[in-house]
């Protein structure tokens, strides 16, 4: 089936069949790498993106069902002439990263996260980091760097 | 005042430009003109004798190519081991064959069965379902005991039991060790369980085979953290692909933590499927295919005793481990319970006497090989929480019991073969008792108690070894390859340079940690430095990344080039200064004639080199590039003290951790920003295996942790903000920049401090548990608490 999804403030046409995820459109059809697979259970969050500015697991989604939708990839983040979001230097600042296969969906969530409440407590942060799995950082950074863009204070135990 | 940069500075790292904007390359995100899909038909069932794979219907489904199975790679190699270990009487171990695909039987859930190559990815996952597999079920080989009991049903047939090894560590000193327990003041024996985890990175693991017919070149893109080492095993001992025809890619990597290192089927499949059809061949693992293939990490069984005498000094140390091997052997399985463990039993004390025995055991399950730490958790685990054992028998400070034991002299000859260089085990235990505030305990302990609730203090120490390995020390411990690491120093004209490294960067953060290094050795800014690695065809030669081993080895090879450019710099400079080399001296980017205010800039040197018109050409070719290869003296020993705080419900027996703090000694420290987050991933996976992960198989063999849903990964409410120093600096004696590695550390050292506090938790709750096994779930700790209870009623 025909669909039409506008992505990154960009309007695009594609051709799928109907148990295409939304992930592989983005991937495979557009070739928006950035969002990533990393589970097959819906468990780990490193394909999130927004869907008409609600978060969405992209694997959750039949691309079918996102025809006519906005959608926000994280190649959409940063600036035209490529400045990094608050979100984006904040993990940069942070550290909030090492691998990176976890970060575009940890940005995403984020947005999402001080969209909706932005001046979380360290407890929201990690209560709504839930859906995300990181391996690699131990999410130490990732918490502190998502606090951090939201203009906190730092809690003395993440100071190192 | 910090650094802003060079060694010592929190340089932020340049690569996370690319993973912040999604631009990262990683090995799915490649996708070449006409390639095809390959989906494995795994194993469903744990062990059966393979009679026939009827794949009539499924071939000729819509879009499918050819659909490969065992009998295609009958006269292919065998997945090579690359380690082999001599046991106890001097005999190799059994070493079976491996095949790509399995052939005649069967022999773990998620063995490769067939492949199907199709034009679309659910063209063959279609195609797949399709084919029908004959078989007749065998009784699964589950427990390691009861796979070498008499009479017990073989993996493998054609070897003489499921017995891969039975090893002895320090053989020699068995008796000696057996005499010091019977002379003993007291012994502690403590039985205990080391969990089969798996590694879990976050990107699944991928393979792309590509073929070049006209040039018979072979390129294979794969989720490696040692594409050498992949071009060695896989073209020398399976393909037969020499080196030159044979190019191996591994770019950006999501995660590996040791499961990455290893030669899967898989890549060998892609590489040779290309050939046979001359397109290229991707595979995309599924998290769900990635847990019955990925080899999984730990899964021993151990027994430790500990003697002491009458002054509670260590007298002698002895265990008995069951190791698993899963269904065939991994590539450095065999090494990580016997020379990455044994090697490390005598931990950050000076007990005389130490004996390790390891039984290998062959399985119906997954391969096991190395996993974060590889090894040393196994040995750390088992005797930091013996020793905390013996210090409640004895009613003594753990903590005290630890000092009074510690090795203070260095260099220090263990009783199982290695020597520790350098350490200061009290200066982290100092440390630590600081940043995790031993000397509020009580009073946060009153406080919990007040709310109903128990708090306890886990408290070890660990050491491990890192920097792997001089090749000839393990060639004579049966490793089949050398382990020393190889960089190349390219100098441009301008002066900019570019640093191919055989390292690979899988969030180690390479690309801004080696600059600095160079940085601060020449005197240039770091962004005038690029590494390069991750291609065969691009870097001279590498041994990869593991074992903590990149800075300490392939860093080490590095400065060598570094040195060998900045000598022959000299002479150039010295060239156009018209003084004697000997005098020339370089800061700052400028060599300079010492005592004079003649200079030249190191742009002008290197312009020199590739526009050598005044130059000294008689005397030195032109150009400026170096490339050196390192192999290493011996291990790095970063050593260190962690403590965990734990609040447990007494009603519910959820434990919550509450502080976690980690005083290391990594010697000296290049970028501490990323240091910390090592340590912090480290500690996470730690409190991951203590808490929450769990590989389990049912008697049938069945792998019922198979998924996130059942897996238990640490999620970001699990964990708290954690306490780390790395302040207590004994520089590694051995290698140039005084480093000892810091990637497994925190994963080493965390587990026994959470089971120690739990332990102790309940403890003062006044229920005389003494051990749980990981990881310590609610259920497993409510049990043992209402055991307890049960008992004292
Ligand atoms: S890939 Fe979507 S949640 Fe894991
Ligand atoms: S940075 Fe590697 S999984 Fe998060």
């Amino acid at each position: 089936m025909k669909l039409t999804m506008k992505v990154n403030g960009r309007e695009v046409t594609g051709e799928v069949e109907g148990r295409t995820l939304l992930v592989d459109f983005l991937r495979s059809d557009l070739r928006l790498t950035g969002t990533h697979v990393g589970c097959d259970t819906s468990q780990c969050g490193a394909c999130t993106v927004h869907v008409n500015g609600e978060l969405v697991k992209s694997c959750t989604m039949f691309a079918a069902e996102a025809d006519g939708a906005e959608i926000a990839t994280i190649e959409g983040a940063a600036a035209e002439d490529g400045t990094l979001s608050a979100i984006q230097q904040a993990f940069q600042d942070h550290h909030g990263l090492q691998c990176g296969y976890c970060t575009p969906g940890m940005v995403m969530t984020a947005a999402s996260l001080l969209k909706e409440n932005p001046k979380p407590t360290e407890h929201e942060v990690r209560q709504y980091l839930e859906g995300n799995i990181c391996r690699c950082t131990g999410y130490h950074n990732i918490v502190k760097a998502i606090m951090a863009a939201s203009g906190q204070e730092m809690p003395a135990m993440a100071a190192e | 005042m910090p650094k802003d940069s060079g060694i010592g500075a929190s340089s932020k790292r340049r690569e996370d430009i690319r993973f912040l904007t999604g631009t990262g390359k990683y090995t799915d995100d490649i996708n070449i003109h006409g390639q095809l899909y390959v989906h494995f038909l795994r194993a469903d069932v744990a062990h059966a004798k393979l009679n026939g794979v009827d794949t009539a219907e499924a071939a000729a489904m819509p879009g499918v190519v050819r659909i490969f199975t065992g009998a295609d790679f009958e006269a292919v190699g065998s997945i090579p081991c690359g380690w082999q270990i001599t046991d106890r009487h001097g005999q190799p171990m059994q070493e079976p064959r491996h095949p790509v695909l399995a052939h005649g039987k069967i022999r773990h859930v998620g063995e490769p069965v067939a492949a199907v190559v199709a034009e679309t990815r659910a063209q063959a996952r279609d195609a797949a379902e399709a084919i029908v597999l004959d078989y007749d079920e065998l009784p699964a080989v589950v427990d390691m005991k009861a796979a070498v009991a008499e009479g017990a049903t073989k993996v493998h047939d054609e070897l003489t039991s499921n017995l891969c090894y039975d090893w002895g560590f320090v053989e020699e000193n068995k008796a000696a060790t057996d005499a010091a327990f019977e002379a003993a003041a007291h012994v502690t024996t403590l039985e205990l369980v080391n969990n089969r985890l798996v590694a879990n990175p976050m990107e699944p693991r991928v393979a792309v085979g590509e073929y070049d017919r006209a040039d018979d070149m072979h390129t294979l893109h794969t989720t490696s953290q040692n594409p050498h080492v992949i071009r060695l095993l896989m073209g020398a001992f399976v393909l037969g692909i020499p080196e030159h025809k044979l190019r191996v890619v591994a770019p950006d990597v999501g995660g590996g933590f040791g499961t990455k290192i290893f030669h899967y089927q898989e890549e060998a499949f892609c590489t040779f499927a290309a050939k046979a059809l001359n397109r290229p061949v991707k595979w995309t693992s599924t998290r769900s295919e990635a847990f019955m293939s990925d080899a999984h990490g730990r899964d021993h069984v151990s027994k430790i005793q500990l003697a002491l005498d009458a002054d509670n000094n260590f007298t002698a140390i002895r265990t008995e481990t069951y190791a698993n091997m899963g269904a065939y052997l991994s590539t450095f399985a065999p090494s990580v319970p016997t020379w990455l463990h044994g090697t490390l039993m005598a931990g950050n004390y000076k007990t005389p006497l130490v004996y390790v025995n390891v039984k290998a055991v062959f399985t119906n399950t997954v391969p096991v090989d190395a996993y974060r730490g590889a090894g040393r958790p196994e040995a750390t685990y088992q005797l930091e929480r013996v020793i905390d054992m013996a210090a409640r028998e004895l009613g003594v400070d753990p903590v005290a019991l630890r000092r009074q034991n510690y090795i203070t002299q260095f260099p220090y000859a263990t009783p199982v073969a290695v020597e520790y260089d350098t350490g200061d085990y009290n200066a982290t235990m100092d440390k630590l008792t600081e940043i995790a505030d031993f000397a509020g305990f009580d009073a946060r302990r009153k406080e919990s108690e007040a709310r109903g609730k128990l708090r306890g203090l886990g408290v070890n120490s660990y050491i491990e070894a890192c920097g792997i390995a001089p090749s000839n020390l393990v060639g004579q411990l049966g490793a089949r390859a050398g382990l020393y690491d190889a960089a190349t120093v390219r100098v441009n004209a301008t002066g900019s340079i570019s640093v191919m490294v055989g390292a690979h960067s899988h969030g180690q953060g390479h690309e801004t940690s080696f600059p600095q290094v160079i940085s601060e050795m020449i005197g240039i800014p770091e962004d005038q430095i690029d590494i390069v690695h991750g291609d065969t065809s691009k870097i001279p030669f590498g041994m990869g990344t593991y074992g903590s081993r990149s800075l300490a080895v392939c860093g080490s090879a590095m400065v060598r080039a570094a040195e060998k450019v900045i000598n022959k710099a000299k002479k150039i400079a010295a060239h156009l200064l018209e003084a004697s080399e000997g005098d020339i001296e370089l800061k700052d980017g400028t060599f300079s004639v010492a005592g004079t205010d003649k200079s030249v800039a190191w742009g002008d040197v290197t312009l020199a080199a590739y526009v050598p018109h005044n130059y000294p050409l008689t005397d030195i070719e032109p150009g400026l590039e170096e490339t050196a290869f390192y192999d290493p003296a011996n291990f790095t020993y970063p050593a260190g003290a962690y403590a965990c705080e734990v609040e447990l419900d007494p009603e519910t027996g959820h434990v919550k951790i509450e502080r976690f703090s980690a005083a290391d000694d990594f010697g000296n420290v290049i970028n501490p920003m990323i240091v910390s987050g090592q340590v912090h991933g480290g500690i996470a996976q730690g409190i991951g295996q203590a808490l929450l992960e769990n590989c389990a198989y049912d008697a049938d063999g069945q792998l019922i942790s198979a998924s996130y849903m059942d897996y238990a990964m640490p999620r970001a409410d699990d964990l708290p903000f954690y306490s780390v120093d790395h302040s207590c600096q004994t520089p590694c004696t051995h290698n140039p920049l005084g480093v000892k590695g810091c990637g497994e550390a925190g994963a080493i050292g965390s587990p026994p401090s959470v089971v120690n506090a739990v332990i102790d938790a309940i403890q003062s709750g006044g229920m005389n548990v003494a051990h749980i096994d990981m990881p310590l779930t609610p259920s497993r700790v409510w049990a043992a608490m209402h055991a307890a209870r049960t008992d004292a009623a």
